[in-house]
């Protein structure tokens, strides 16, 4: 069991929680994810590593609430327990001084950029950071991308916060007024059709994106062969492999059709979630008849 | 057996006692297990058949070389506890090797009865032993003084299970360090509940804690933790590898990646570890379609065709390259994936895989085979027929081709040696690796085989952990 120290609620959907897991804290690096399942009869899901705090033995996950697991997770509070969180999972991002790095985060996906981000700054990069949320509400860690990244660059797609235009939008503004050839290396992580429009827009100037897949997944140990997606033609596993690749290489579509498969039993689930929490109260898997 | 009896002629039953087993029809409905086990005039009968040969040629097909003429015999005299103690000698999970040891290959293919009849049912004795003893509650084992070592044991599969029992017993400190959310292995995870229930690999865990032995589930080495820093870091004295063969080999064919391909690994852990079967209460889906075909003629195969009956598929089909001699899974795997209406696709392999415009699988292309000469296997070799190209439509392809070692933990240790092929190099006869302290067995050093194997593997590894860990303190 993995107790739940902390718990923030950024937006009615998505939320971060501070989870006690020394082991994992101990050795995650930038880019790496965890598996965690809340309870026996539950779901193996993968969350990337938002934040850790070795000497506390702490890992930050911000996740946005999508279907059963993740709204099971939502509903649970500090002092409760996640039942399994395992970790690090997947190979760490390749980090060194590449010169200038522009880390571009849409919506939930701005968590697993910010850990990149500041290991970039810290390895002597200049980091200019795109954040990007449907609406004002949903946005968050603005503060800590500013802190992480050299400069910091805000859009909202609606234009209820600091400016109307999606990340790729502000993408573009920034390779054109720096200069291509200022850029070495773009990452880019949020929703699958954000990530595969920044890179359908940066291989038009030649620019290397790096990109954080969201395959589906079992095990996370390279065990079952769920995750794979085809990179340069080739077969690889999302969870060893990856998440990270290079995101002109990636075959989205093929990505996108393999994430779908359970489209109806992820919906079927969901669906009862809902009911069971209309009828138990609280319902958040504890069984406690809605008293907490 | 009685004085009387000895040494008169027996009566020569020709047939082993039939094991009681759910009927087909009804039991691809459910997930129980089929074969129901021997009752105890069953069992009293079967050991009777037993000829008490001197020479034993049974126990010297088997790997750990179970008395088997002894145990038997005190089945017969109807000391089941002197039975199972005998067999624990030797077989630390005999409930679970009674089950799915490949007997007609080990002790039964030697069995003097069997050269003109049926081999004595040695499999289902051991079975009935172990269950009479599970269910009576299994006796406290005594466990040595403590030593002070610390013993690491990567992977609970058999092999990884075996090795720590007998080091706790030895009085060492044991940790397993298991990377998914159970303990068992491919016992848990593989293995269908319907061959091999969960709860009785349970029991044997349950008997290892007693022992002891500390057990770290979410805890992937080389992640967390790599094996250079629990022995540097944390302190432990010497390290037993057992990490299976867990990676899943694949066709490498066009449309692999379609929607509807699973590996076996992927459909048998999606049910059996996270009970697919039991959505929508348990929350892990599974999606078979109408027909299924299963690639590859191995009890996982068998495992794979079975399960998709019993989640509802209206056909499942085993697709194999050879032919029906040639099928390597246990014989009682086979005969009862056919008693169930299993379809075979023999001399038969896809050379793509087609989908529809979503994705989804919808048939394969094959090509039919025939034998020619016998390869490196002994097996004859098949050869594709050219111009035998046909279609198969399918909505479901499961890939249980063979599997691979996870290359987790050789790529992250320092100084072990692994082959081409990445398996673990280690001394069969003492289990030790290039590195010193660190020990392997199991099928991350022989590739994909059998539990019983696996747990021969871990029990020789005891001993030379044990022996290693001696000689450190005589020098210290
Ligand atoms: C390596 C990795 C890291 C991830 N990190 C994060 C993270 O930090 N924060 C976060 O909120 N999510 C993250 N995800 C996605 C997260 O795992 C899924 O949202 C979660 O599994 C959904 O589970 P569920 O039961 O709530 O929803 P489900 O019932 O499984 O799905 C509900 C809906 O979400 C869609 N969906 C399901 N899985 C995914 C997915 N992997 N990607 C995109 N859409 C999906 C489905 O198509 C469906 O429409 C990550 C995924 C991977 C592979
Ligand atoms: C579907 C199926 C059916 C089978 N049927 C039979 C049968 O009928 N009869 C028979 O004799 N054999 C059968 N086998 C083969 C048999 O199960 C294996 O040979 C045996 O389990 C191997 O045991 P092992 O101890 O080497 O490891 P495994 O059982 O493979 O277990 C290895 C364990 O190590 C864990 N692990 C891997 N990497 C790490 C890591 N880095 N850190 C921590 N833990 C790790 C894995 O999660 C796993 O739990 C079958 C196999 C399968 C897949
Ligand atoms: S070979 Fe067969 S008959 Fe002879 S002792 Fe072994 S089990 Fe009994
Ligand atoms: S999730 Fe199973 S292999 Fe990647």
């Amino acid at each position: 069991m993995y107790k739940i120290l902390e718990k923030q609620v950024f937006s009615p959907i998505i939320k971060l929680m501070v989870i006690a897991a020394p082991r994992v804290a101990k050795k995650c690096q930038p880019g790496q994810f965890v598996i965690l399942r809340t309870h026996e009869e539950g779901e193996r899901i993968p969350l990337t590593i938002a934040d850790f705090d070795r000497q506390k033995g702490t890992v930050t996950i911000v996740f946005q609430e999508v279907g059963k697991t993740t709204r099971q997770l939502g509903a649970l509070e500090a002092g409760d327990c996640v039942r399994d969180f395992v970790g690090p999972l997947g190979t760490p991002s390749h980090i060194e001084n590449f010169g200038t790095v522009v880390c571009v985060g849409g919506g939930v996906g701005v968590a697993p950029v910010f850990p990149i981000a500041r290991a970039y700054k810290e390895a002597g990069n200049h980091v200019i950071g795109i954040m990007g949320a449907r609406t004002k509400e949903l946005m968050f860690w603005e503060d800590k991308m500013r802190e992480a990244c050299s400069e910091l660059f805000v859009t909202t797609d609606d234009g209820s916060y600091v400016r109307k235009g999606f990340v790729t939008d502000v993408l573009q503004e920034v390779i054109e007024d720096r200069g291509k050839e200022q850029i070495a290396l773009v990452l880019a992580i949020g929703p699958q059709p954000m990530m595969r429009a920044c890179c359908n827009l940066t291989k038009e100037y030649g620019l290397k994106t790096i990109v954080s897949l969201n395959s589906l997944m079992v095990d996370g140990t390279g065990m079952c062969g769920c995750c794979r997606v085809t990179v340069s033609g080739q077969t690889k596993f999302v969870c060893v492999d990856g998440p990270e690749f290079d995101g002109h290489q990636v075959d989205f579509a093929e990505l996108a059709r393999r994430n779908a498969f359970f489209l109806a039993e992820e919906k079927l689930s969901a669906q009862r979630w809902e009911e069971s929490r209309k009828s138990a109260g609280c319902g958040c898997g504890c069984r406690c008849g809605g008293g907490h | 057996m009685t004085e009387e009896t000895k040494g008169q002629k027996k009566k020569i039953i020709p047939k082993k006692n039939p094991m009681p087993a759910q009927d087909p029809a009804e039991r691809i409905k459910n997930f129980h297990e089929v074969a129901l086990g021997y009752t105890e005039e069953a069992a009293l009968a079967e050991a009777e058949r037993c000829l008490q040969c001197k020479k034993a040629p049974c126990r010297q097909g088997c790997p750990v070389e179970v008395d088997i003429p002894a145990f038997i015999k005190l089945v017969a005299e109807k000391d089941f506890a002197g039975a199972i103690k005998k067999i624990k000698e030797k077989n630390a999970l005999p409930a679970v090797c009674g089950r799915v040891c490949p007997q007609e290959n080990q002790c039964e293919k030697y069995c003097t009865m069997g050269k003109k009849n049926e081999p004595v049912a040695i499999g289902r004795l051991e079975r009935f032993c172990a269950d009479w003893e599970l269910a009576k509650g299994v006796l406290p084992q005594e466990v040595a003084p403590p030593t002070g070592f610390k013993v690491a044991v990567v992977g609970s599969g058999p092999g990884g299970l075996t090795c720590a029992a007998d080091l706790a017993k030895l009085g060492h400190q044991v940790t397993i360090f298991e990377a998914l959310h159970v303990p068992g292995g491919v016992l848990m995870y593989g293995i269908p509940e319907f061959r091999l229930p969960k709860r009785v690999v349970q029991a044997e865990i349950e008997n290892l804690k007693k022992l002891g032995v500390k057990i770290e589930v979410n805890a992937v080495v080389g992640k967390f933790a790599t094996i250079d820093e629990l022995m540097e870091e944390e302190g432990f004295d010497a390290v037993y590898i057992g990490t299976g063969a867990g990676l899943p080999y694949f066709m490498n064919i066009p449309g692999e990646n379609s929607c509807g391909v699973y590996s076996a690994n992927e459909f048998l852990t999606r049910t059996n570890l996270m009970k697919a079967y039991l959505f929508p209460e348990w929350d892990t889906p599974i999606k078979i379609g109408r027909k299924v075909a299963v690639l590859g003629g191995g009890n996982v195969a068998m495992d794979a065709a079975r399960t998709a009956l019993r989640l509802g598929a209206e056909e499942s089909w085993i697709v194999y390259r050879r032919s029906k001699n040639e099928l390597p899974a246990r014989h009682e795997e086979v005969e009862h994936a056919i008693e169930e209406g299993v379809k075979f696709a023999f001399l038969t392999s896809p050379t793509r895989i087609l989908a529809d415009e979503n994705g989804q699988v919808k048939a394969m292309e094959c090509l039919r085979y025939e034998l020619g000469e016998p390869d490196a296997s002994g097996r004859r070799s098949p050869v594709p027929i050219p111009g035998s190209e046909f279609t198969m439509e399918v909505d479901t392809v499961v890939v249980a081709i063979g599997q691979g070692p996870n290359p987790l933990v050789p790529r992250t240790t320092r100084g072990l040696e692994v082959t081409r092929k990445g398996n673990i190099v280690a001394d069969p006869a003492t289990g030790a690796t290039s590195k010193p302290g660190v020990f392997a067995g199991g099928d991350v050093v022989t590739g994909a085989a059998t539990v019983i194997l696996a747990m021969g593997a871990g029990r020789v590894a005891a001993k030379s952990i044990h022996a290693y860990l001696m000689n450190k303190k005589e020098q210290a």
